[in-house]
């Protein structure tokens, strides 16, 4: 495909259009006007160019992407491990390949990833390119959004999915930006239209309210960032075979103008986003002491601690755990909710969780009306019995 | 820098509530009638820009891209304390991606002067998506930081901050111009002051519409947008099970059971 601004042989290299370009993307090379990677089609240069040089290709109508096959996972990993998400993306994606008869790729990037490659194999990947460089031991924006934008142009897949982490939904905007193409946030399905073979992408948005299918239009890859814990993970298969290619990391793309001074790792075991078990405290519990009760019955269950977004304007907790539209969506296995009355905000936070249950002295609070199980009484006279009946259970071995 | 600092803040004005209805002929949403405010995130963007300006000196542009409408956000940002409001709005920006939202942002804040930062609220409450920042980062070829969770210090032309990840906290260092998105660990928003109300009367908000910025209309609103809604649909709600009376034993105990059948423990 030609470039959607064309410089013809009358230009006489004045400059012109250098200063008119609101995206720096124009530079004089030898006598000539060339457009660089930053160009926008915006058409400024075309009018000012006193030689009628620029000329505006009109990019219409349905466009071929018969070269961009197949389904790549970005796998993000902290310390040479894979996020688990990046395995539920190679379940779906596998799912979506064999939809349409094409390979699964991943794409890994950090320090000492043998292993990882290993195992993106055996949850079923065909192709897995790593990026392996002491210099990229942790996230870094600019080298990891280049080096994955250059890898995605060399490698042409059709579908790209990114887990929807903190860290993917800071990439892949950069990614897609630089690709020049869509992306769906935070999806939560995926699946293959019958008819014209293109990714639709699912998502929420008001709060949970309304679900938008969203396809990709004109470009590839199909980009979308995918919600964790959503998709089901691809199983360990230790016969599957697949090809590992590390990739020589070009030292030009891991220039990086953020430096890292220094990182605090966070004091809980896990965060609200990544719990499989979640329980919340809200008004309900009267005053800031309540969150040690609701402390208490998290570790009980091996859970992390959520909150309703009064107690955290109160400044009874930080606003890390905050659930709802405001703060955090979270989607556990269970959703304990204590003296939380459930306001539609909180309940765009929370409502996909598999399991809710409620404690709350108000048995018309509308946390009630979508709870699996709503227990109407005195969170502090139903909370401690409740761990002591759970520790007893531990405490007896029984499993 | 004697002169202070050229902040801009990126805003957008959305429903009060996010219980909104949708034209199911066009796949798009019924604004009308529904209460229209600043995003809830966007309000800590400006408190950030806020507090850059009264520590170190300069000027606090807000800028908002929707419709005419939208200009009531851009008074209620001057109300809290920004000094000047600037609308962009224009019927080929309408039903934008945030591929074409962040172009069409990007170039309106060029067209409006330099800057030495840009701030982000971390997402919408109605399109929930956070894109929108880092993608202007691109347009602009300037760095991004998502997340920021506390600035540390503006000098000599660099920025140290912080921002919170799901496993930690990264203590950065960056220079200027960038992009940041923040979260609201970094302070609650002040309100509107009586002064502020006053001058936000009396501002004059400017409007850049495509005849300032010049572009090809096909690169904007939908038809510049990558992605497509195809479908609108309501999810089914979480199905309301049993709701029970009884001693706080029972209570604990119906519970208990409930997480045995559902193999929660």
């Amino acid at each position: 495909m030609s470039k959607p601004v064309n410089v013809g042989d009358a230009c006489t290299g004045c400059g012109v259009c250098v200063s008119a370009c609101p995206f720096g993307a124009i530079t004089i090379v030898g006598d000539k006007a060339q457009i660089g990677d930053a160009c926008r089609v915006c058409g400024a240069c075309e009018p000012v160019c006193p030689v009628k040089a620029i000329t505006m290709k009109k990019v219409e109508g349905p466009q071929s992407f018969s070269d961009w096959r197949g389904v790549l996972v970005y796998a993000e990993q902290r310390e040479g491990k894979v996020h688990p998400v990046a395995y539920e993306l190679l379940g779906r994606g596998r799912e979506l390949a064999e939809t349409l008869g094409e390979p699964v790729y991943a794409i890994v990037i950090g320090s000492g990833l043998a292993k990882a490659a290993e195992e993106l194999v055996k949850r079923g990947a065909d192709k897995v390119l790593t990026y392996d460089h002491s210099s990229l031991a942790t996230y870094r924006d600019d080298p990891y959004s280049q080096i994955l934008t250059e890898a995605v142009k060399e490698l042409k897949p059709s579908i790209f999915l990114i887990g929807a982490t903190s860290i993917g939904r800071a990439l892949g905007p950069r990614v897609a930006a630089k690709l020049r193409t869509g992306l769906t946030a935070d999806c939560t399905s995926l699946d293959i239209d019958p008819e014209i073979k293109v990714l639709l992408q699912t998502r929420p948005a008001y709060g949970g309210n309304i679900m938008a299918t969203i396809y990709t239009q004109n470009s590839r890859p199909q980009m979308a960032t995918v919600r964790y814990k959503v998709m089901t993970e691809a199983k360990i298969d230790p016969a599957h075979k697949g090809e590992i290619v590390k990739k020589s990391v070009d030292p030009s793309k891991l220039q990086d103008r953020v430096k890292i001074l220094a990182f605090e790792a966070a004091k809980e075991q896990v965060s609200i986003v990544d719990a499989d078990i979640v329980v919340s405290g809200g008004k309900g519990l009267g005053e800031p002491k309540g969150f040690d009760l609701i402390q208490r019955l998290a570790t009980a269950l091996g859970g992390a601690v959520g909150a309703s977004r009064p107690t955290v304007d109160e400044g009874w907790i930080e606003y890390r755990h905050q659930v709802g539209l405001s703060g955090r969506t979270v989607r556990p296995k269970l959703y304990l909710a204590c003296g939380i009355s459930g306001a539609v905000q909180h309940q765009a936070g929370m409502k996909t969780s598999d399991v809710i249950i409620a404690i709350n002295k108000d048995r018309e609070a509308p946390i009630c009306r979508i709870s699996t199980l709503a227990a109407v009484g005195d969170l502090y006279e139903v909370v401690p019995r409740l761990i002591e009946k759970i520790k007893e259970q531990k405490g007896s071995g029984v499993p | 820098m004697s002169v202070g600092l050229n902040i801009v803040i990126c805003i957008k004005q959305v429903p009060e509530t996010t219980e909104v209805e949708f034209d199911k002929e066009t796949g798009r949403l019924k604004r009308e009638g529904v209460a229209a405010v600043i995003n809830p995130f966007d309000e800590y963007a400006i408190e950030t820009g806020l507090r850059l300006r009264e520590k170190h000196g300069g000027r606090v542009k807000v800028i908002s891209m929707g419709p005419p409408a939208a200009e009531q956000a851009l008074r209620d940002a001057i109300a809290m304390g920004c000094d000047e409001g600037i609308l962009v709005s224009d019927r080929v920006f309408g039903g934008a991606d945030t591929w074409a939202t962040s172009l069409t942002l990007a170039k309106s804040i060029q067209l409006s002067g330099a800057h030495d930062i840009i701030i982000c609220g971390l997402k919408t409450t109605d399109g929930d998506t956070g894109q929108t920042g880092p993608e202007m980062a691109e347009h602009l070829g300037e760095p991004c930081i998502s997340y920021v969770s506390q600035i540390i210090d503006v000098k000599d032309r660099k920025i140290t901050l912080k921002r919170s990840l799901d496993d930690g906290v990264e203590t950065l260092e960056a220079p200027l111009p960038l992009i940041i998105t923040v979260s609201k660990d970094v302070g609650q928003p002040r309100l509107a002051t009586l002064r502020g109300r006053l001058a936000a009367k009396k501002a004059v908000i400017n409007t850049i519409t495509n005849k300032e910025m010049g572009m090809n209309p096909k690169e904007l609103g939908l038809d510049g947008s990558y992605t497509r809604v195809t479908k609108i649909f309501t999810p089914e709600p979480h199905a309301g099970g049993e709701v029970i009376e009884g001693t706080p034993d029972q209570l604990a105990d119906a519970i208990y059971a409930k997480l045995k059948e559902t193999k929660i423990i």
